[in-house]
C-alpha cells in the first residue's frame, strides 16, 4: 500500500514538473540550503539571470513567510499535534511557461478574513497601484520584532506580475489550512 | 571612532563602514531576522553623527534583499538623513537586465531626501 502512495506522489510530482518539495517544520537552517539548492538547480537550468533572480526573491519572500508566520503560531496541545500544526508545505516546480511556488500552511479560522481581504486588495490592483501601495507600506507600515512588516505579499505580486492564487481549506473549528500558488513567467 | 566590518554570509551582505565616509553594502540582504542584523548598522551611523567626515557616500551593491531587509535599509537611509555637517550621497548599483533592482533603488529615491545615482554593473 505504501509503495504505491509513494509511486503515486512521485508520478504526480514527475507530471508537475516539480524540482523540489518538502513537508516538515521550516528552520533558517533549512531555508538557508533549500536557497543554495535552488540558485544551483536554476544556473543549470539556463533560465535568463533575470528570470533566476525574479524567481529567487519570491522563493526567499514565499518561504519566509511560512518561516515568520509559523514561528508567530501558538499551539495548545500535544507534543504531537504542535509538530504537526507547526508544519508546512512547500513545492517549487518548472513548467515550459511558468515556474510555480506552492506554500500551504495551518492559519486560525480568525485570521482568514485578514488574509482573504489582504491577498482580494492586492490582486485588485494593477502594475502602478502595486508599486505605489508598496512604498506607502514601505514607508508608513510597522514592523514586526523581526522585521515582517507585510510587504511580503505585496512584493511578490510586484515581481511575479501574476494574480496570486489561493485557497482556504477548513479543517476544524481551531484551525484551517491556507495554499498560496505564485506563478513566475519565464518570459 | 572605530570602522564597523562584517563579513558576508549565504543570507547577510559584507558591510564596510569606515569612519573616512565611505560607506559600503555588498552581497545579499536576506536573513529571517533582519533587525537584528541591522542594530549595529544604524547604531554605528548614531556614532558616526558625532564626529562625520566632509562627505559622506554610502554604495549599496546587492544583488538580492528580502522585504525585511527593504526596512531596515530604508531606516538606513533615515539615519543617514539626519546626519548634519556632511554631504551624503547614496550610489545605488544594480546589475545590468535588473530592472527589479533598479526600480527598488528608485522607490528609495522617491522616500528619501538624499542624492541618489543609479549605476548599472555586469555583476556585483
Amino acid at each position: 500500500m505504501l509503495a504505491v502512495d509513494t509511486f503515486d506522489l512521485y508520478n504526480l510530482m514527475e507530471r508537475d514538473k516539480v524540482l523540489l518539495a518538502f513537508k516538515g517544520s521550516i528552520t533558517s537552517e533549512l531555508l538557508t540550503s533549500v536557497f543554495q539548492i535552488m540558485e544551483s538547480k536554476m544556473e543549470d537550468l539556463k533560465d535568463t539571470p533575470k528570470i533566476r533572480k525574479r524567481v529567487f526573491n519570491v522563493l526567499v519572500e514565499c518561504l519566509q513567510n511560512l518561516y515568520h508566520h509559523i514561528d508567530e503560531f501558538e499551539v495548545s496541545g500535544s507534543p504531537e499535534q504542535l509538530s504537526q500544526r507547526k508544519s508546512a508545505i512547500f513545492s517549487i516546480s518548472r513548467t515550459v511557461d511558468y515556474y510555480n511556488i506552492v506554500t500551504g500552511n495551518f492559519i486560525y479560522p480568525k485570521n482568514v478574513e485578514d488574509i482573504s481581504s489582504k491577498i482580494n486588495h492586492i490582486n485588485s490592483l494593477n502594475k502602478d497601484e502595486l508599486k505605489k501601495f508598496y512604498k506607502e507600506t514601505l514607508n508608513n507600515g510597522t514592523m514586526s520584532k523581526k522585521g515582517g512588516g507585510g510587504l511580503g505579499l505585496i512584493d511578490i505580486a510586484r515581481r511575479s506580475g501574476e494574480k496570486l492564487q489561493y485557497k482556504i481549506r477548513e479543517i476544524d473549528k481551531d484551525y484551517s489550512f491556507f495554499t498560496l500558488t505564485v506563478k513566475i513567467s519565464k518570459k | 571612532m572605530n570602522d564597523l566590518k562584517l563579513e558576508g554570509s549565504a543570507k547577510t551582505p559584507l558591510v564596510e563602514f569606515n569612519s573616512n565616509g565611505e560607506l559600503l553594502l555588498k552581497g545579499r540582504s536576506i536573513p529571517e531576522n533582519s533587525i537584528e542584523f541591522y542594530k549595529p548598522i544604524i547604531e554605528w551611523i548614531d556614532n558616526y553623527g558625532q564626529s562625520v567626515n566632509e562627505t559622506t557616500v554610502l554604495s549599496v551593491q546587492l544583488e538580492y534583499f528580502n522585504t525585511s531587509s527593504s526596512k531596515c535599509i530604508l531606516d538606513v537611509f533615515k539615519k543617514l538623513e539626519t546626519l548634519s555637517g556632511t554631504e551624503v550621497s547614496v550610489k545605488w548599483y544594480y546589475e545590468e537586465d535588473d530592472e527589479d533592482m533598479l526600480e527598488a533603488g528608485e522607490d528609495y529615491e522617491a522616500i528619501i531626501d538624499l542624492p541618489f545615482e543609479m549605476i548599472e554593473v555586469e555583476e556585483i
